[in-house]
């Protein structure tokens, strides 16, 4: 772990109007170019939401400006190009669903949840007004955590969609409860882990180079390890157990330095893969559907064939290098475009140039995040700040990988671009405390001027 | 709209997609190129300390980071260093507030250290001098070797040393 010593950065809110500006440009028309290249006219509403959307970016920055002036400035012009990016292709795939028997309104109610979602965020970062009082609710974070993660297996409580037992219904609101796990989940580890990281790093024998844990410091390795084979197992999902397994990892290696954690994690985890593959058919499907995608007989099974995947596959390939342009392409072809698939419509349209774009601005995101980690003077948030930054990479990976075929597909989200209330409102609440771990950092640099 | 304007439209949004993504790594580039990073538990021989500090500012200057303002407006600019201990690369530069040092997670400088008290000691400013003073700490504060009881003037090069920690105001 390096820290970085003083840094002097000048007060940082002008840059971020100036990037909400480009942003917003490119929201609107990311709009209007579907509106455009899909019915040949502007949108009906294209001046209330051009409207809406400024009015959005000017809130959020004139309440960063008030409770977060420290801030960094990347973070929210990103996130809301990104979440842009989204509701204009969920839109145009409305578009493309109108002519059918089926037509679909994804877009208003994911605007609903944008709406809702960002309102959330800005009230977190108005009251939270130190993120190190997050650290009192270390143990409280582990139970809001593990029920929300076990939530969907209780009876009349959580539905079953393709497989997975992923979903609960409240109130006609279908919501994946494992998103805000995730949030719950790296607080908990945060706070655990700054109190224990000593026994974890320093104690152990040596092999080969690498200092090894001692056996009964395994236990909290061996419990993640347990429960994410058991989100495996249960809820057929192996995006979300990836995922928190991956953030476990990923936050022991920050608080220790050691790698023989990393080591004996992705091992312990590659083993209890391949062990899921053999006995559970629905985990060797998925095995299968990865490795022989393109076999007509794969490719014909149904459920539990690799159409979805490949016709995916060919919405890339028909986007080439500049796309066939927004509203232009045949995004609507693939099954749950709007969803698992986003990354393909937006592929498919805006072509490798495009996509290649949009997955800056996620490292960009996830940069901001471990460099706020690297900045603070606290455990705690140090730790908070890269899990999360890392939660997300992870998750960029795990559905750009399962879609490209890199690696098996899964079920989880594209954060802020997929269409999912519950998983926009648990990424905005990731980038409200970045802002305000962000804040924390920076601040000392700036009461010094 | 002809084909031709439709194409340089769609070209013309990836450019802005793109220029998005620059200029967010421009304005990132003065975290890439403008700070020093120590790497932890490497420890600084104590001689080195004054050549290293020195060593540092011009780099810093010929990046173009606005780096010197502050010192070139105030000479008196006073830094408290972390020089040792899991903080180790550390600095706070002593500016309007008062900075609290201790293993309370609501610290200024929270330090992860069984040997240090909650609430240890805490740097403060009356008139234009800063004062160091040591809040009751279980195992003590140190100024050179010399265990803190009363508060003492935070002079430039004086060490400050707590638990397995060590401070260094630096101009």
């Amino acid at each position: 772990m390096a820290i970085v010593a003083d840094l002097r950065i000048r007060s940082s809110r002008r840059t971020e109007a100036v990037l909400l500006v480009v942003a917003v440009v490119l929201v609107v028309s990311a709009y209007m170019l579907v509106g455009v290249g899909a019915t040949g006219g502007l949108p009906p509403n294209v001046y209330v939401l051009g409207l809406g959307t400024v009015v959005a970016a000017t809130g959020a920055h004139l309440a960063l400006r008030r409770w977060a002036s420290a801030a960094d400035p990347v973070i929210l012009p990103v996130t809301l190009a990104l979440n842009g990016l989204g509701l204009a292709m969920i839109y145009r795939l409305d578009l493309a669903h109108a002519d059918t028997a089926s037509p679909t309104s994804f877009a208003p109610r994911q605007l609903a949840w944008t709406v809702i979602s960002m309102s959330v965020a800005i009230a977190i970062v108005a009251l939270l007004r130190d993120h190190r009082l997050m650290r009192r609710f270390t143990y409280t974070a582990m139970a809001v955590g593990l029920g929300l993660l076990l939530l969907p297996l209780v009876p009349g409580l959580g539905v079953e969609r393709r497989g997975a037992h992923l979903w609960i219904d409240v109130a006609g609101l279908s919501l994946q409860p494992a998103e805000l796990a995730k949030i719950a989940l790296a607080v908990f580890f945060a706070g655990y882990l700054v109190a224990n990281r000593h026994s974890l790093a320093l104690a152990g024998p040596r092999v080969l180079g690498l200092r090894f844990p001692r056996a009964r410091d395994l236990g909290p390795l061996l419990l993640a390890w347990i429960a994410s084979l058991a989100v495996l197992v249960y809820q057929r999902d192996l995006g979300t157990s990836l995922l928190f397994f991956g953030l476990f990892l990923a936050m022991v290696y920050v608080a220790t330095a050691r790698l023989s954690w990393v080591l004996l994690g992705c091992g312990l985890f590659v083993a209890g893969a391949i062990v899921a593959g053999m006995v559970f058919s629905h985990v060797a499907d998925r095995y299968d559907i990865w490795l022989h995608a393109l076999d007509p007989e794969v490719y014909a099974r149904s459920p539990g064939g690799s159409e979805q995947l490949v016709r995916g596959l060919f919405g890339l390939a028909s986007g080439g290098l500049f796309g066939t342009g927004l509203g232009e392409g045949m995004p609507s072809q693939v099954p749950f475009a709007e969803s698992d698939f986003i990354v393909s419509s937006l592929g498919e349209e805006l072509g490798l140039v495009g996509l290649s774009a949009i997955l800056c601005l996620y490292v960009i995101l996830v940069q901001r995040a471990l460099r706020t980690s690297l900045g603070l003077r606290d455990g705690f948030g140090k730790l908070l700040a890269a899990g999360l930054g890392f939660s997300m990479a992870l998750q960029v990976f795990v559905v750009v990988g399962g879609v490209t075929r890199v690696i098996p597909l899964t079920g989880l989200t594209t954060p802020f671009l997929a269409y999912g209330g519950s998983s926009l409102l648990s990424n905005w609440v990731i980038i409200a405390l970045l802002i305000r771990i962000s804040d924390g950092a920076r601040r000392v640099e700036v009461f010094d001027r | 709209m002809s084909q031709l304007s439709l194409a340089l439209v769609r070209l013309g949004f990836l450019i802005l997609l793109w220029s998005l993504v620059l200029m967010a790594i421009a304005v990132l580039r003065a975290d890439i190129y403008g700070t020093r990073v120590t790497r932890r538990g490497r420890g600084l021989a104590p001689g080195n300390h004054e050549r290293k500090g020195t060593a540092v500012a011009p780099s810093r200057l010929s990046t173009g980071i606005k780096g010197a303002k502050a010192s070139a407006a105030a000479p008196r600019q006073l830094h408290l260093a972390v020089t040792e201990g899991p903080l180790e690369g550390t600095a706070i530069p002593l500016g309007e507030s008062p900075i609290s040092i201790g293993r309370a997670p609501t610290s200024t400088l929270v330090i992860d250290d069984d040997y240090c008290s909650a609430r240890h000691a805490r740097v403060y400013r009356e008139g234009d001098t800063w004062w160091i003073e040591d809040l009751g700490s279980t195992n003590g504060t140190f100024i050179d070797d010399a265990r803190l009881y009363d508060p003492i003037e935070a002079k430039p090069g004086i060490r400050i040393r707590l638990g397995a920690t060590e401070l260094e105001v630096r101009e």
